[in-house]
């Protein structure tokens, strides 16, 4: 079983690590998409993220990773257990069958049953769903994860079997912009949107040749060292999410979202909804009681970048509408807030 | 320039280090990009490394054409057929695990496969979720990316280039060159058991990015690929620590093939003047100096280990500073390599008999057949036995389905922008908004489009075929004005570009934005009268493949000479002044849709 790098280790991508903490606090905020350069280590931090997540309670011999105490049908013992949540990678080249879930051919063939094998969507139910190089994904896969992503239900009808499952996973995709844009329906479907950089600064720069260098040479020694680290990160992640619904949502904050969500002109309500959910998910994450402007300041550019009525041919990095929005709205500067 | 780094023995001594590096650790290193024509030089190289494989260390060669089913595995037909069970069959990326595969021609490497590949590569392992199966498989391997690419435009994909330390290049070097030295099997057997505890010297981060930095590479990949490289290097020279030595060697092999700029002589702050990247590239300037752990003199001497290793057709370039317009080598050639996806691709199956070249497909046949077994079997009166004993399984004719392969019309539309100095200034930054309106009728489409500009005395395809719009709007914003009007020329390149994509199967437009006043001809010379000539001979070799066609007509008034022309090329006229942005993709894709008419017509024919 190969390693994964440590969350806690990589060095700055702030954004990128920042919008997968959301999710991982609140599902509800809807799933990040990745986009940017060639090595920047966007697989290696959604790959880590499966190991920085706390367990979750499962029904223990559901294969449909339900939740106890939810009328679990899936198998007749009911005890409860934990495990890790899935973060489930969606291969290129993996087929429609496996995606959904068919007909179990073993048991099919030797026993001439009528079992239903679950896919990916069954096991990625209560977690993350990753799709590397998100552009490249066949448009009939597309739109099959399209389709269950919004119901967050999962209906198989093929071969005789009729079985329907609660599939709710947050989506993670990344890509890289030259190889394609991805489909306007899609971008849609992630509430946040990243865009990263190679890192410039030498300094960033030799600590990340570094601790990949000493990664690969030790992986075990590695891990061990960030795994004080990840312990802290994983307690944080736990907290906030018991404090995600006592955070206070005022007036005067929901106003600023739609103000700036009108600013920036984006379709839509699901951007001040992304927009309100990502903060207060921020909030939670800091401790803080209410939603803040400075939250909502430094969740803007994720929720909305991607949501900009624009032409297909503005700038790529739509970023900066952003930015120049937030910067009007709350005034030149702002503490740049540090988790 | 050293004389020393171009002379054939340092270059093929390189070479063998190359290979003796991939067989102590191929996994670690990515790989080896192999710029060379197939040959005698590149076989001995290749049978070179062959020799230095440790005992089960495979070495496997992809199929050009290979499927999922071949690289990521899936059902054995054949032994799940004659078991009556699912047999799983490994796909090669797991089989070439532990050792190294080749990639022949790595130049024409389609996005679909390079993603695959590289995911790999990253990884370490497979996931396969196919025909029913789905397994976790180690597949630690390193890449021979065997590149025979003829121009600098032609190369490998940049995601994968980007992840292979060597780059290496056999041209100049003949079979004479090849002598091997017979210790390599020794110190590539004692490397490898060296190479896990080998550490690089503390300082050595910081000098590969420092020197990356100043050679203008942004990957970050590359500094964290010179370090392992480096460590190999001691380890094949008995060390257990990277030093400078190792680092002028890694320089060498990893640096140097990668450089987008020469270093500057002096100190960092210097670099920013040679910047080849453009606005949205990477700033590599760094205000804060890190710690001073190297020394000047260290420095200077990876420096010029990879300097000397600069390629030659780079060195010229970046003398000329002819990189400056373009982006970084690296950038993807992804519209390239697009095509082969486009033969269509999978879209779920359905009931069907295979003929008609209709392909059977067998896991959801047996998938259909398999409930009914039992009924089949009952009916009959008892199961059909084979000799040995076992049920054989009984298909019928019902249960047959096929792989529907969903065909997109995919449609290229090219831009052929007339940039000359009677296309005045104005004009161009008009056309320019025309394209650009078309433009985004392509992305809701998800066409390709391509852009070819002419003039001067000459047509250039600013834009091969690609789907990424980023580019698009960077060729066409880049775009300059000014020069002749070689119109002939233009049509040509488009009547070229268009048909080569109809050998692709997919259906090309044209779209001319031009005033009409051609005054280059053919063979680049100035006369209006043989340039206009030229043009519509053109336009008729446009108009003989059946290529669908739009002229925008840009100059001020509607224009005889334009509409001529666009009668020529049996192209659909529209003068630009009342081209709207309705209009105008009214008059694209009017023009496809009697283009598809055309087209069904005559392949019944």
């Amino acid at each position: 079983m190969p390693v994964n790098f440590p969350f806690s280790a990589i060095v700055g991508q702030d954004e990128m690590k920042l919008a997968l903490l959301i999710a991982a606090i609140d599902q509800s905020v809807g799933g990040v998409l990745v986009f940017g350069d060639r090595g920047t280590g966007k697989s290696t931090t959604v790959r880590a993220l499966a190991a920085l997540l706390p367990p979750m309670p499962v029904v223990a011999a559901c294969r449909f990773n339900c939740a106890p105490g939810t009328g679990c049908t899936h198998t007749a013992h009911d005890a409860a257990s934990t495990a890790p949540v899935p973060v489930v990678d969606l291969p290129l080249g993996a087929t429609e069958d496996r995606v959904v879930g068919a007909l179990d051919l073993e048991r099919a063939l030797v026993h001439g049953e009528k079992a239903f094998e679950p896919g990916l969507l069954a096991r990625a139910h209560r977690g993350f769903l990753y799709i590397d190089e998100v552009n490249l994904l066949e448009d009939h896969l597309v739109d099959l994860l399209l389709d269950v992503a919004a119901s967050g239900e999962n209906v198989v009808e093929r071969e005789g079997l009729s079985v329907r499952h609660a599939a709710k996973f947050v989506l993670v995709g990344t890509g890289n912009p030259e190889e394609g844009e991805l489909r306007p329906q899609l971008l849609d479907r992630f509430g946040m949107s990243v865009e990263v950089r190679t890192p410039e600064d030498l300094k960033t720069r030799i600590e990340v040749v570094r601790r990949r260098d000493d990664f690969e040479r030790n992986p075990a020694a590695f891990i061990a060292r960030f795994s004080e680290d990840e312990a802290r990160l994983r307690a944080h992640i736990v907290a906030a999410r018991e404090r995600v619904p006592g955070i206070r949502a005022s007036d005067h904050a929901l106003e600023r979202a739609a103000h700036l969500c009108a600013e920036v002109g984006t379709d839509g309500l699901r951007g001040e909804l992304t927009l309100v959910r990502a903060a207060r998910a921020l909030a939670a994450l800091e401790g803080a009681s209410d939603i803040e402007d400075a939250h909502l300041r430094r969740v803007a550019p994720m929720a909305l970048r991607h949501r900009l009525r624009r032409t297909p041919l503005s700038s790529p990095d739509s970023g900066a509408r952003v930015d120049r929005a937030v910067a009007d709205l709350f005034g030149g500067s702002g503490e740049r807030l540090v988790i | 320039m050293s004389a020393a780094p171009d002379s054939t023995e340092l270059k093929w001594r390189d070479a063998c280090l190359a290979a003796a590096m991939l067989a102590v650790a191929p996994h670690a290193i990515g790989g080896v990009m192999l710029r060379a024509r197939a040959g005698p030089v590149r076989d001995a190289w290749l049978s070179h490394l062959n020799a230095l494989l440790a005992e089960g260390m495979p070495l496997r060669r992809m199929p050009v054409n290979a499927g999922d089913d071949r690289l990521f595995g899936g059902l054995d037909l054949a032994a799940t057929l004659a078991q009556g069970r699912p047999v799983a069959e490994r796909g090669l990326f797991a089989e070439v695990d532990g050792g190294i595969l080749v990639v022949p021609s790595a130049e024409r490497l389609d996005a679909g496969r390079t993603a695959r590949l590289v995911r790999t590569l990253d990884y370490g392992r497979i996931e396969m979720e196919r025909d029913g199966l789905s397994a976790k498989l180690r597949a630690r391997f390193g890449v021979i990316a065997l590149d025979e690419g003829v121009d600098e435009d032609e190369s490998a994909p940049g995601a994968l280039r980007d992840r292979l330390a060597i780059w290496l290049t056999l041209d100049g070097l003949s079979l004479r060159d090849t002598g091997i030295a017979p210790d390599w099997p020794r110190r590539v057997a004692a490397a490898r058991t060296l190479f896990p505890q080998t550490t690089a010297g503390e300082n050595l981060a910081t000098l590969f990015c420092e020197a990356a930095a100043a050679l203008g590479i942004v990957s970050i990949r590359a500094p964290i690929l010179a370090l392992t490289v480096a460590r190999i290097a001691a380890a094949l020279d008995g060390r257990t620590e990277a030093t400078t030595t190792d680092a002028e060697i890694a320089a060498r092999l990893v640096l140097g093939p990668r450089a987008t700029r020469l270093p500057a002589q002096d100190t960092p702050e210097d670099l920013e003047e040679n910047e080849p990247q453009r606005d949205d590239a990477e700033d590599l300037r760094d205000n804060d100096t890190p710690e001073q752990v190297i020394t000047p003199e260290e420095m200077e001497l990876v420096l010029a280990a990879a300097a000397a290793a600069i390629p030659k057709e780079i060195l010229a370039k970046l003398a000329s500073q002819k990189l400056n317009g373009r982006a970084p080598p690296s950038t993807g050639k992804a519209g390239a390599t697009q095509a082969s996806r486009m033969r269509g691709r999978p879209a779920g199956v359905r009931r069907g008999e295979p003929r008609n070249g209709n392909v059977l497909s067998l896991i959801e046949t047996l998938r259909t057949a398999a409930p009914m077994q039992q009924i089949r079997r009952r009916l009959r009166g008892g199961p059909y036995l084979l000799p040995d004993g076992r049920h054989r399984i009984e298909i019928r004719s019902d249960d047959f389905r096929i792989s529907r392969f969903k065909q997109k019309t995919t449609s290229t539309t090219i831009f052929v922008v007339d940039a000359s100095g009677s296309s005045a200034l104005h004009r161009l930054a008009e056309a320019k908004g025309a394209v650009e309106i078309i433009l985004s009728e392509c992305y809701v489409r998800r066409d390709h489009v391509a852009l070819i500009a002419f003039r001067g005395t000459t047509a250039e395809t600013l834009l091969p075929p690609t789907r990424s719009l980023t580019r698009a709007h960077r060729s066409l914003a880049a775009l300059p004005g000014g020069g002749g009007t070689p119109l002939a020329n233009a049509i040509e390149s488009a009547v070229q570009l268009a048909a080569t994509q109809k050998q692709k199967g997919i259906s090309p437009t044209v779209v001319l934005l031009t005033d009409g006043k051609a005054n280059i001809a053919r063979d680049g010379k100035p006369g209006r009268k043989q340039a206009l000539a030229d043009a519509r001979d053109a336009a008729a070799g446009l108009r003989a493949l059946g290529i669908n066609a739009l002229l925008i007509d840009t100059s001020p008034r509607r224009n005889a000479e334009a509409e001529e022309l666009a009668t020529a090329m049996a192209a659909r006229y529209m003068p630009l002044p009342h081209a709207d942005s309705a209009r105008l993709s009214d008059a694209v894709f009017q023009a496809r849709r009697d283009q598809d008419e055309r087209g069904g017509s005559r392949s019944r024919s």
